[in-house]
Order: C-alpha cells, then sequence, then structure tokens
C-alpha cells in the first residue's frame, strides 16, 4: 500500500498537497471545500491586524497558459473576524496553517498569539507578498528582519512556525538561514515571482497596482531551484510551492527536497478535482518507482546528482 | 460543465459602440467581443485607470451588452462610458440557463432582468413559452418590457407606487402565475428577498427554479474566494443556481462578503 502521509517537523498530513495561502482562504466553508477535495490541510488566507480590502480590480492578469499575474492586495477580513472562519473549517476536520502578515516584528507576534487558540496546527509567515508595501517581501528580502519576526513569533507561540520565502532575491537560501537560526520549524518556497503586465493599446500596466506576481505553471523550474537550494544550506523541512499541476510535478518538488507542496493556481485552471487527481497520479508515480514511501524521497535528488 | 479559465480569461480591449439610457437608473453599454458566450454568463468590465467589475451579459451575440444599475461610485464611472470610450473585457465566465424548458415564468426585479432577457429570448428562438412577471420602484424604472414583449406569451408587470400594472411588488404576481400551474421552470434574478419569496413559491408547486445571484467578484476565476456563497463560488459554479440550492444556502438573501471577506447584510 502506498503510504501519501507527509511529515512536516512533528505535523502529519494524510497527503503532501496543501493548499496555498491566498487560495479559496476568506471563508471556511471554503478552506473546508479544498479538504473535502482531497487536500492533506489548508492554509488560510493572510490575515492582518485590521480588516483589509486589498486593491481595486483589476487584481488578476492571465499570461497565455502559463499563469496569472495577480496584486490583490492583502484582502482579508482581519484578526478578529478570522477565528470564525477557522472554526468552520475546523470542525469539518481540516488541519489549518495560520497565514498571517504585519508591517513589524511586533504585529507578527501580537497575530500569532492571537491565532494560536484558534486551533490552527501551525502558523506560516507571509513575509513574500510582492505587492504591498512594506508588508511581504519588503521584510522577507532582510535576512535580519526574516530572523527578528521570525524569533519575535517563535517566542509568542508554541505552535510550529512556516516562512514562506520569496524568491525575488538574489539568495533566497540565505534568507532560509536566517529563519532556521531564529527557531522557524519550516521554509515554505516559494511565493509568487515579481511581474508586470502592458497593455500596448491602453499603454499601461493592467494590474491595478501595477506590479504583482506570477503563479502557475511558468514558475515551476523557478520553485523546484529555490526549494533545491534551500535543501542544500537548512536541515529544517521544506514545503514546496509554485506552479504544481500533476502527480509527476510533486514528485520533482519531493526530490528536490521538499516534505510536502503547496498547490495554488491548479485549483482554478483545474478545479478543486486536482488534489484527487494529483493524489491518485502520484501513487502510481510511487508504485512505477518502485517505492511505496514518500519520505525515503525527499532530496534524493541532491544524491543523484553526486553519483552523476 | 465549466471550461477551463485557460480558455476564456484573455483579456481584450474593446470600443464602446452605443450607450442607452434604459431608466433613469440604468444603462446599457454596447461593445464588440467576439468570444461565444451564453445567457447567463458575465464578463469583467473595466474600466482603465479605474475598477473592473463583473456584469452580467443582457446580450450575449457578437455585439455583446451589459446592461447595469449605477449602484456605486465605480459603476456610475464605468457607465458614464460613452461611444468610443474603450474597456476591457474579460470572459465570458459562470455557467448559463438551462434553456430546454419549454414553459417558462421570468421573474425580474430591477436590472435584475437585464441576465433574464437573452436568456428568454434565445429559449423563445427554440421554441419555447416565456411569461413575465418584471417588477420595478415605478414605470419608468421597468427594464426591457418593451424589449421582451415580441418574445412573451404575457408581460405582468408590477410597480411599487402602482404606475404600471400591479401596486404592490413582483412577488406577489409571480406567486399567483406560479400557483396557476402550467410552467416547466422559473427562471428570477433580482433583489434577494424577492428571490427568496419566488423560490418558495415554486417549492409550494415543485415548480424548479434557477437564480442568479451576484456577490463581490475580484479573479472570477476561482482562485480569490471573494465570492464565496456557501460552499460555491458564484464565479465558477454560478451565477446561476437551482432554487434548491439556494435555499439551503444560510447566506443567500442575509449576508455576502464584503472586499476584505468580511460578513456583512445583503
Amino acid at each position: 500500500m502506498t503510504e501519501l502521509k507527509a511529515e512536516v517537523g512533528t505535523l502529519s498530513f494524510r497527503n503532501p498537497l496543501l493548499l496555498a495561502s491566498g487560495i479559496w482562504g476568506e471563508s471556511g466553508r471554503s478552506l473546508l471545500g479544498a479538504y473535502e477535495a482531497g487536500a492533506g490541510g489548508v492554509v488560510s488566507k493572510s490575515i492582518g491586524a485590521e480588516p483589509r480590502a486589498g486593491y481595486p480590480n483589476p487584481t488578476v492578469e492571465q499570461y497565455g497558459q502559463w499563469g496569472f499575474l495577480n496584486a490583490m492586495g492583502l484582502p482579508n477580513p482581519g484578526i478578529a473576524a478570522y477565528p470564525e472562519e477557522i472554526r468552520i473549517a475546523r470542525q469539518g476536520g481540516a488541519p489549518v496553517v495560520g497565514s498571517i502578515f504585519a508591517p513589524t516584528a511586533e504585529g507578527f507576534a501580537e497575530l500569532a498569539t492571537a491565532m494560536e487558540p484558534t486551533g490552527v496546527c501551525a502558523i506560516e509567515l507571509n513575509l513574500s507578498c510582492p505587492h504591498a508595501k512594506g508588508l511581504g517581501s519588503e521584510i522577507g528580502q532582510d535576512p535580519a528582519l526574516v530572523a527578528e519576526v521570525t524569533k519575535a513569533v517563535r517566542k509568542a507561540t508554541k505552535l510550529p512556525v512556516w516562512v514562506k520565502l520569496t524568491p525575488n532575491v538574489a539568495d533566497i537560501a540565505l534568507l532560509a538561514e536566517a529563519a532556521e537560526r531564529a527557531g522557524a520549524d519550516a521554509i515554505t518556497a516559494i511565493n509568487t515571482v515579481r511581474g508586470l503586465a502592458i497593455d500596448p493599446i491602453l499603454r499601461r500596466p493592467v494590474l491595478a497596482n501595477g506590479l504583482g506576481g506570477l503563479s502557475g505553471p511558468a514558475i515551476k523550474p523557478i520553485g523546484l531551484a529555490c526549494v533545491w537550494q534551500i535543501f542544500e544550506r537548512v536541515k529544517i523541512p521544506i514545503v514546496g510551492v509554485g506552479g504544481i499541476r500533476s502527480g509527476r510535478d510533486v514528485l520533482e518538488y519531493i526530490l528536490a527536497g521538499a516534505r510536502a507542496v503547496q498547490l495554488g493556481t491548479a485549483v482554478a485552471t483545474d478545479t478543486v478535482r486536482v488534489f484527487s487527481r494529483i493524489s491518485a497520479e502520484l501513487e502510481k508515480e510511487l508504485s512505477s518507482l518502485g517505492t511505496t514511501s514518500l519520505s525515503e524521497l525527499v532530496g534524493a535528488a541532491h544524491a543523484g546528482r553526486d553519483q552523476a | 460543465m465549466n471550461a477551463s479559465p485557460w480558455d476564456s480569461g484573455l483579456r481584450e480591449v474593446c470600443t464602446v459602440v452605443a450607450r442607452e439610457q434604459e431608466t433613469p437608473s440604468t444603462v446599457t453599454l454596447r461593445f464588440e467581443y467576439s468570444k461565444e458566450a451564453h445567457p447567463g454568463q458575465f464578463v469583467m468590465v473595466w474600466l482603465p485607470g479605474d475598477d473592473e467589475l463583473p456584469m452580467s451579459l443582457s446580450y450575449t451575440g457578437r455585439e455583446k451588452g451589459v446592461t447595469v444599475k449605477a449602484m456605486g461610485d465605480t459603476s456610475r464611472r464605468i457607465l458614464s462610458a460613452g461611444p468610443g470610450t474603450k474597456i476591457g473585457i474579460r470572459g465570458p465566465y459562470g455557467n448559463r440557463f438551462d434553456l430546454s424548458p419549454q414553459h417558462i415564468l421570468v421573474v425580474g426585479g430591477g436590472s435584475g432582468t437585464a441576465v433574464l432577457a437573452p436568456a428568454a429570448e434565445e429559449a423563445h428562438g427554440q421554441g419555447a413559452e416565456v411569461t413575465f412577471a418584471l417588477g420595478a420602484t415605478t414605470a419608468r424604472e421597468m427594464l426591457f418590457a418593451d424589449r421582451l414583449r415580441p418574445v412573451a406569451k404575457a408581460v405582468h408587470l408590477a410597480t411599487d407606487d402602482g404606475s404600471a400594472g400591479h401596486h404592490g411588488y413582483v412577488t406577489a404576481v409571480a406567486d399567483r402565475l406560479i400557483s396557476e400551474g402550467g410552467f416547466d421552470a422559473v427562471w428570477t434574478c433580482g433583489p434577494e428577498v424577492m428571490m427568496r419569496k419566488v423560490l418558495a413559491a415554486g417549492e409550494r408547486a415543485s415548480v424548479p427554479v434557477f437564480g442568479s445571484v451576484e456577490r463581490q467578484m475580484k479573479c472570477s476565476l476561482g482562485l480569490c474566494d471573494a465570492c464565496a456563497l456557501g460552499p460555491y463560488h458564484v464565479c465558477i459554479d454560478g451565477p446561476v443556481f437551482p432554487g434548491h440550492v439556494l435555499r439551503g444556502l444560510e447566506e443567500f438573501g442575509r449576508s455576502k462578503r464584503d472586499p476584505s471577506g468580511r460578513l456583512v447584510p445583503v
């Protein structure tokens, strides 16, 4: 019997396919829907201290068949209203990772404290949103700030702390090392890749915010490279994100060093049934490799390279 | 049932070819947009430099159109776009009305009639018999009564002030028509309190009702959750829902999500 169970540190998920933050995450019923459709777990929308409407539309622009650019602007109902949504998802049995964002380390710590009693199984720090002023990747590109935020949250909660990193830096592994030293339990990589869409007739950027973040099939090789580099430099588990649409994609991320993965864009392009489809594909991939366990494949491509 | 967003999502810049003031508060914009669309579907309409809103198609042929009541500043600005204005269009998104019923009652409230009109015309073109119950605040605000007469078996009007047809809500007219029988489907769009009453009437008479629902929309691709309604997403699972589904939804007619995702009263 193939074992799709995935372990990220002390946490165990029924399969390695988690719903990425920002997708289906405003409502608890939607989070639960992703779990019922076969996700191993779900990550909440990134939640801040106050309700936030986000940017005006257009917030999303399609890039051919390769992906979507988005600049949502971190819309979220705020930490006061959100625990009710987590309760709904938890009541249905979904393991929920609570994603949070703030402009300061203290802000992150306060949100983590507020998140802990909601029943989330881990806290994910959004240090990687590429299009919000003073937030996300503006903090997450500086190893000292990554360490400061991680340390503050580490002190504020007993829950596992996952640090979600941006690929829009010269050396993502440097940030992962900073997070690990500051007490992070896992690294999530990657968030979207900074991008821009311009309309030639209108001679202007399409997204209301101008710059956005690219997701989808186009960024899979970037995500793989980041997971690969991080795996070589830190010991804590890695959760891989970026362009995953098939069991084969998941396998590649695991071989690069991920213990679990997150899906986002594929929920739109392939519908939420993508979770059960990929699970089935992954089982086939494993049996064709003659193995029954995911965990023995984590990072295996690194050894493969050494032998070559 | 739903096409992948890869198929319909590419944005096109279109030119407004006509702007029609349908009623004092309702405007139609017509534009050339070549993608195939079906009654019930919606497009995202972008006024460059401003905002982008979901709008159901009131004309689904080659020259498409949206007919909208200006609710907020954004829709007011979009609807002020005169002929020659360049607007961004993406879609069509969402599902469509099932046009197979043969004896259809269409219950439209205010600008809700906009999405029902092309569905009724196409069903009529395929041989169905269509009866209309249309409601508005006043006779001047009555939308598409003249457009729909040529395809109607009968048109029943209701106005809040009695200036046309029944003096009162259209739900009273719909209630009577439904209980008299003879319909194999009821299509409705309008304020959710109105739709809830139509759903109840349909249930009492065991006639299937289909309602078109509006929610906050950002991505329109089934990603962002802005249009979450119970376990559904209006952009991909709707906007047309069977009545038995809507009746089971705690939020329908009561609450919706604001741009931050908080539940607020409808």
